[in-house]
């Protein structure tokens, strides 16, 4: 089972000081955290895409670049690339040229986006948000896989005779999560390509999430992929751990208060109670997450949220080391004796170079 | 005899609540009406009051939390569907429209609807049909003619010069609920989770 954190990278005041990061500070912090996550032993350091304040991360390849030649064993991913709004043909050439450079470290998370607004600022409509995520999508995956593409569609210009350059590493391309929270259109998109569905639950109730997982993994089976219960699921978390459950809800609170996604409204315990949000000590974080398998069975990928709503970086970088040294052994030792032989682990660049090797086609 | 469900909406803030008087009522006079078609009402209430807070989290946070989830359930499911508002500064309560912006946005497709308020005079009677009726036309429920609008004068007064008395107007409400609810027959609400179009058919683009 892999593990790691995704950041939304919002520049957000700390609420207990009023303090501001600067933007260049913000993106240091986040190259910082992701250098973090490997030395804690974490898999995978995920970045979001923005392309509106308060958020910093517009350019996820130039940034995951930079972490890759600083990083040595680091899983690079996003969290997530739009589908939507990018032309496929940069998607395919920046993750394939970043493939090159971080020696195969590399998968993504395909998404919609968090604005309206970013649908014009790029010449879309938010109408097309699920045509443009399968049309794009389609023609990604022939970018990557066929060496010279003739292709005619209804958002871009047409192709003739293009190939997508760099070729992607040993000729297999990134493996890819589709990333949705209520479309059930882009769980059966995951599904028809045999790709990974994760699920950001982190500001849902676990209840939703089982039922759109359970939707993918019946439908991943009718797509003849395999069993249900052998789909790739990634699922978020949100965590704030100290060594006493008491200092982490004192010192968390008052992030919990006014974050952006959810401050101003319930009261911290009762958004723990409805959602995976665990403030507490590594016990109870390992309780909590141990039981998402509960609700969706043996799962591939988990990734934490741990630096939005202003946290300093200091803190955040006590609560990876918290989270790599107390929880993640835990949770590694516990799945991986609970998951079955042939449930597969989330492949990466080696595993799909090896069934490539094989004559055993994914997707 | 078969039996048709039939969920309450009610906006009243006060205990007891006027608008809730009016809320039985209309049950009870829809529920006779149904009776005498031989089918039987199943009726659930929903007091919004009990839901407020849960109301504001769910515009704050994007889900509902457990109890306005089943609120929102019981209204998805019901065959038949009466929602009734105190009048606030010309229009429906902000209660009252916050429930119905959280619904699910098909959620009342085809659904007959009795729509009923109150106020503390008739001066805003209009409000039926200048809020409420194109609240429910958007969400495309099937809305009842007949709309019933109670003042605080119309809890004292017989039919008259001015019109048909409280009591009238509410069966002839109830009835005309009843007729739509019978025509329609027992509906189940739709899985959110079913894939209603196979990726063969969206690759396609359709």
């Amino acid at each position: 089972m892999q593990f790691g954190v995704f950041t939304v990278g919002d520049v957000t005041p700390d609420p207990t000081n009023g303090r501001t990061p600067t933007e260049a500070e913000r993106i240091k912090a986040m190259v910082t955290i992701a250098l973090k996550a490997e030395e804690v032993g974490l898999d995978v350091f995920a970045t979001g895409e923005h392309h509106n304040p308060p958020f910093v991360p517009s350019s996820p390849t130039t940034m995951l670049g930079y972490i890759a030649a600083r990083t040595e064993r680091l899983i690079l991913s996003t969290s997530t690339t739009l589908i939507t709004t990018n032309d496929p043909v940069k998607i395919a050439e920046d993750y394939a040229m970043l493939q090159h450079l971080a020696d195969g470290r590399v998968d993504l998370m395909m998404g919609r986006g968090n604005t309206g607004p970013v649908y014009p600022w790029f010449g879309k409509n938010i109408r097309d948000g699920i045509a443009l995520a399968v049309e794009n999508y389609a023609l990604l995956r022939r970018l990557w896989r066929e060496d010279v593409v003739n292709w005619e569609g209804t958002f871009r210009t047409p192709l003739q005779s293009f190939t997508s350059v760099p070729r992607p590493l040993d000729g297999v391309p990134p493996f890819v999560w589709h990333g949705s929270i209520r479309s059930p259109e882009i769980a059966e998109q995951a599904a028809y390509y045999g790709d990974g569905f994760f699920h950001n639950n982190i500001f849902w109730p676990m209840e939703h999430t089982r039922q759109m997982v359970e939707l993918y993994r019946r439908r991943y089976a009718h797509y003849g992929h395999g069993r249900p219960d052998q789909a790739i699921v990634g699922l978020g978390g949100q965590v704030f751990l100290r060594r006493n459950s008491q200092d982490a809800v004192r010192e968390f609170r008052p992030y919990f208060d006014n974050a952006p996604v959810y401050g101003h409204g319930p009261s911290l315990e009762d958004f723990t109670e409805q959602t995976p949000l665990t403030v507490g000590s590594p016990q109870e974080v390992i309780d909590r997450t141990l039981g998402f398998r509960d609700h969706v069975g043996d799962y591939q990928r988990q990734l934490f949220l741990m630096d939005h709503a202003g946290l300093p970086l200091k803190t955040v970088l006590e609560q990876l080391d918290l989270l790599g040294e107390e929880v993640v052994p835990v949770l590694r030792r516990e799945f991986d004796a609970l998951r079955p032989a042939d449930v597969p682990t989330a492949p990466t660049h080696a595993d799909l170079v090896a069934a490539a090797n094989t004559g055993e086609v994914t997707g | 005899m078969s039996t048709r469900t039939l969920t309450v909406v009610t906006a009243g803030l006060n205990r007891p609540s006027t608008t809730r008087l009016l809320a039985d009522r209309l049950a009870a006079a829809t529920e006779l009406a149904l009776r005498e078609r031989d089918l039987s009402a199943a009726v659930e209430f929903v007091e919004l009051r009990e839901v407020a807070h849960d109301l504001t989290d769910n515009l704050l946070t994007g889900f509902p939390s457990p109890a306005l989830r089943a609120a929102l359930d019981t209204v998805a499911r019901a065959d038949g569907l009466i929602a009734v508002t105190p009048i606030f500064t010309a229009s429906y309560s902000g209660l009252f429209k916050t429930f119905f912006d959280v619904l699910d946005s098909g959620a009342l497709v085809g659904k007959p609807a009795l729509i009923a308020a109150t106020a503390g005079t008739v001066r805003h009677s209009l409000a039926l049909d200048h809020a409420l009726r194109p609240l429910f036309s958007y969400l495309r429920a099937s809305v009842a003619p007949t709309g019933v609008f109670a003042a605080s004068e119309d809890w004292g007064t017989g039919g008259g010069v001015a019109g048909p008395a409280l009591a009238d107007r509410i069966d002839r409400a109830g009835g005309e609920l009843a007729l739509l609810v019978a025509a329609r027959g027992p509906q189940a609400p739709a899985d959110p989770f079913d894939v209603s179009t196979p990726f063969e058919q969206l690759l396609a683009g359709g």
